[in-house]
């Protein structure tokens, strides 16, 4: 494939994951901490500018280590664990690195770098990519496009959230329940979209 | 026979600490696996699995691991049994392993089976842990069958791929409930329930 074609695919594939494979909304990925954190606009658009910053970085590395590591070695079903470390020590070292070249950065990003790690989303797009057998120019796409897709989620609920907050709930609705029926009805929302790239 | 301790364990994982409408922890992986009774069975029985004994490894290791990177060997743990599911599906039964796709592999960053190791295993004896582990496990596992169940028998008309007398023939099937908002339509109502019937208990208990 030339590289002309790999871009336009990578286009596709990243407006794609941004609305009409929405990580979050259609493959479920991110869950926990959408729902754990999505009460203020200012934490969500932090832990989701996170995301978005860390998430293509994290696919090239694990494209990388699959295909020119795991692969050659036959080593494949070790990817779980490899991937976990690669995206751990790489989350640690941003923090690192950011807290060094930009104290702005790291205030606003710091606290959340560490909850990424456990972000399922960020391992979930590694094993799709490697399950959908992308090459890396598309994977970058598919990375920067979940992430921001992750991101308009997060930012959409925390806004509902916050105008939320003084209405009365059923009991048992409170909290979780009601951001799960919202997050339904946002994935309803999102399935409006299906059809627009024609896949 | 039941020690009181085991029955404590018992009532906190399949009631009231359940995973899944107390903690609401560890849904992510597992939610996409629930349009089908039996996918969801399976991905169950995996993460029972890991649960426990990774519980248990933790908890016997817990004496030897250093305390800051404890995480770090957690993870570690339990991605090792996590291997084991993911080869073993993809030797006897290829085509769950397609079915479950990248699912058996989140398990690792599945919230629960961490909050488990961090809050119990890295305090308690090996059969403490284990056996929350496990219970903890459970109380998960039938919730996501009572969802799965609701989504394949309203969506498909089918209950493990056999078809249901009404719901296959009369009902108008509701594609809506395999597709994921109906996941999370029904998770926030199967919450709604459970907290419910939970909060009523505790007033009366008052």
């Amino acid at each position: 494939m030339n590289l002309q074609s790999e871009m336009t695919q990578a286009f596709i594939v990243c407006i794609s994951a941004v609305f009409t494979n929405n990580i979050l909304l259609s493959y479920f990925l991110g869950l926990c901490p959408f729902i754990g954190s999505s009460r203020e606009v200012n934490t969500s658009a932090g832990l989701g500018a996170a995301v978005i910053f860390v998430m293509p970085f994290t696919c090239i590395l694990t494209w990388v280590v699959y295909h020119f590591v795991l692969v050659p070695l036959g080593l494949e079903f070790f990817r779980f664990i490899m991937f976990i470390i690669v995206i751990a020590a790489f989350v640690q070292f941003v923090e690192m690195a950011i807290e060094r070249l930009s104290p702005y950065l790291y205030q606003r990003l710091g606290v959340f770098l560490p909850l990424i790690t456990v972000n399922c989303a960020i391992l979930g797009v590694s094993l799709f990519m490697v399950i959908r057998d992308y090459s890396l120019i598309v994977t970058v796409g598919y990375g920067l496009g979940s992430g921001i897709g992750w991101f308009l989620a997060i930012i959409a609920m925390a806004g509902i959230r916050q105008k939320l907050a003084n209405d009365l709930i059923p009991k048992g609705l409170q909290g979780p329940g009601i951001t799960l029926i919202i997050t339904g009805i946002m994935a309803l929302a999102f399935i409006g979209f299906t059809g627009v790239l024609g896949t | 026979m039941i020690s009181k301790k085991t029955k404590q364990l018992v009532r906190e994982g399949l009631w009231t600490n359940n995973p899944i409408f107390a903690q609401v922890l560890g849904i992510c992986s597992t939610l996409a696996v629930t349009n089908l009774v039996l996918n969801t069975a399976v991905m169950c029985a995996g993460l029972i699995f890991t649960l426990s004994l990774s519980a248990m490894t933790v908890s016997i290791l817990r004496n030897v691991t250093p305390r800051n990177i404890r995480m770090m060997v957690e993870t570690l743990i339990i991605a090792f049994y996590v291997i084991i599911i993911d080869l073993v599906l993809k030797a006897y039964w290829p085509e769950m392993s397609t079915n479950l796709g990248p699912y058996v592999g989140l398990i690792i960053t599945n919230c629960i089976v961490m909050g488990r190791c961090e809050a119990c295993s890295i305090s308690n004896p090996p059969k403490i842990a284990f056996f929350d582990g496990l219970f903890n496990a459970l109380g998960y596992s039938y919730i996501l069958l009572i969802i799965a169940t609701f989504r394949e028998i309203l969506g498909m008309g089918t209950f493990l791929g056999y078809a249901v007398p009404y719901f296959s023939t009369v009902w108008d099937k509701w594609i809506i409930m395999v597709m994921p908002p109906g996941a999370f339509f029904m998770l926030a109502i199967v919450v709604w329930v459970f907290r419910s019937i939970k909060l009523a208990g505790e007033d009366k208990s008052k």
